[in-house]
């Protein structure tokens, strides 16, 4: 790794003054993946900000309708959490399966979805539920937080403070996951609220998480497991790799969606 | 350079450190504590793990001061003096190795795993070890000696 400076923060004012004083800083949550990508050298910030101390940020709470996690609270939390169990387990679940056990004692929900790696799975939660994502400056709502490949509507001297789930009890996240890295191949997430239907893919976009229209049209219609089989996404605009190629991305995406489907009671 | 205040396996540490540098270096070539190793180098092989207040985390994918202020406990920190932790004595008994190359990072994530389940199965563990590789074993004696150790735990 190249050389830079460390600074360890209590409150989340220090860290955006931080921020604002170096814009070459980065953030510094859980790591997992920022300190691989720096020891790969695709990163060299001149300054890390270590936010995982700041003990505001790490909590699960229930709100009325909602359950608001901290942006540092770390995938083990969340998936062991008996609150999100017995409220929203098709989150608690999800969390289960990022990575493996010593990443989710590490990573965190604030830099997973602020780094939106495009196959990573809190996204699709945020996206599949229709979550708020509340930052240093203001509020989000996560249909205006993903923008692009790692790319969010976060400010250069904004930081991630917490998300707020809606308690969708019919939810559900399906991946395929790669056999490797355990990132999604393809992954669905699929709610439905009263006549709502949402459902969000990652893993397979070339621009990232995204809400896939078609299928929530014919599910909001037709609540059914033929219906969610009726449709095919397009292999157009779906990534391909020496993973997998668009088609087989896409396929994937379809066969995660009517798993995810019958998942939910 | 920063100073790290930390404890390693009980013994209290205070050193000045480059802010660069990996906690798995700071084990291997400062305190000399060779036990955890630097396997593949990119977090996906668990030959690194360690616990940090008792949380299973890959060394070799955090920086020494990230763990300022933690308790560390390495593969050196488990037996007590020559009376081996029952995951060791598990892994002896049952073969649980071959090179032995993985194993620090196989049987501090073996603790972490029954700490966390009371009730543990081949399913469970199987998936639990997600995170460590073992290129030699087929994982079939792993699996054992952590069932063995689990009983007596």
């Amino acid at each position: 790794m190249y050389q830079f400076n460390y600074k360890k923060v209590k409150t989340v004012q220090e860290a955006v003054n931080e921020l604002s004083i170096n814009p070459e800083s980065k953030i510094l949550a859980g790591g997992m993946t920022l300190i691989p990508t720096m020891k790969q050298r695709l990163a060299s910030p001149e300054q890390l900000i270590d936010i995982r101390n700041i003990e505001e940020l790490n909590f699960i709470k229930e709100e009325p309708n909602q359950i608001t996690i901290g942006s540092t609270t770390n995938h083990y939390t969340v998936a062991s959490s008996n609150l999100l169990k017995e409220k929203l387990p098709s989150l608690s679940k999800l969390a289960e399966g990022i990575g493996d056990p010593h990443v989710r004692n590490m990573g965190t929900i604030g830099g997973a979805i602020s780094n939106n790696d495009p196959t990573a799975d809190y996204p699709a939660a945020c996206l599949g539920l229709g979550a708020t994502i509340r930052t240093s400056k203001r509020e989000l709502i996560a249909d205006d937080f993903f923008v692009s490949l790692f790319e969010t509507a976060l400010d250069e001297d904004e930081i991630v403070t917490s998300v707020s789930f809606p308690i969708i009890k019919n939810s559900f996240y399906m991946k395929f996951p790669n056999p490797a890295s355990r990132y999604a191949m393809a992954g669905v997430f699929i709610s439905k609220k009263e006549s709502e239907v949402r459902v969000a893919v990652t893993g397979a976009g070339e621009s990232g998480v995204f809400r896939w229209k078609e299928m929530e049209e014919a599910l909001s219609s037709d609540w059914s497991k033929s219906s969610a089989e009726s449709i095919k996404l397009s292999p157009e605009g779906v990534m391909s790799d020496i993973h997998g190629s668009s088609e087989y991305r896409a396929n994937l995406a379809n066969i995660m969606a009517v798993r995810a489907f019958e998942n939910i009671k | 350079m920063s100073l790290v205040e930390l404890k390693v396996n009980g013994k209290k540490i205070s050193e000045e450190v480059e802010e660069r540098q990996l906690l798995v270096h700071f084990l291997r070539d400062e305190l000399d504590l060779t036990g955890t190793h630097v396997g593949c180098d990119t977090s996906q092989c668990g030959a690194c793990v360690i616990h940090i207040d008792g949380k299973a985390v890959k060394s070799c994918s955090m920086l020494t001061l990230q763990a300022n202020n933690t308790e560390i406990t390495t593969i050196e920190g488990l037996a007590d003096g020559d009376k081996l932790h029952p995951v060791q004595e598990a892994f002896r008994e049952n073969h649980g190795l071959q090179c032995g190359f993985c194993t620090p990072g196989m049987i501090m994530a073996a603790v972490d795993i029954i700490n966390r389940n009371s009730i543990l199965d081949e399913k469970i563990v199987r998936e639990e070890l997600e995170g460590n590789l073992c290129r030699c074993t087929g994982y079939q004696n792993i699996v054992k000696s952590i069932l063995a150790a689990s009983e007596r735990m």
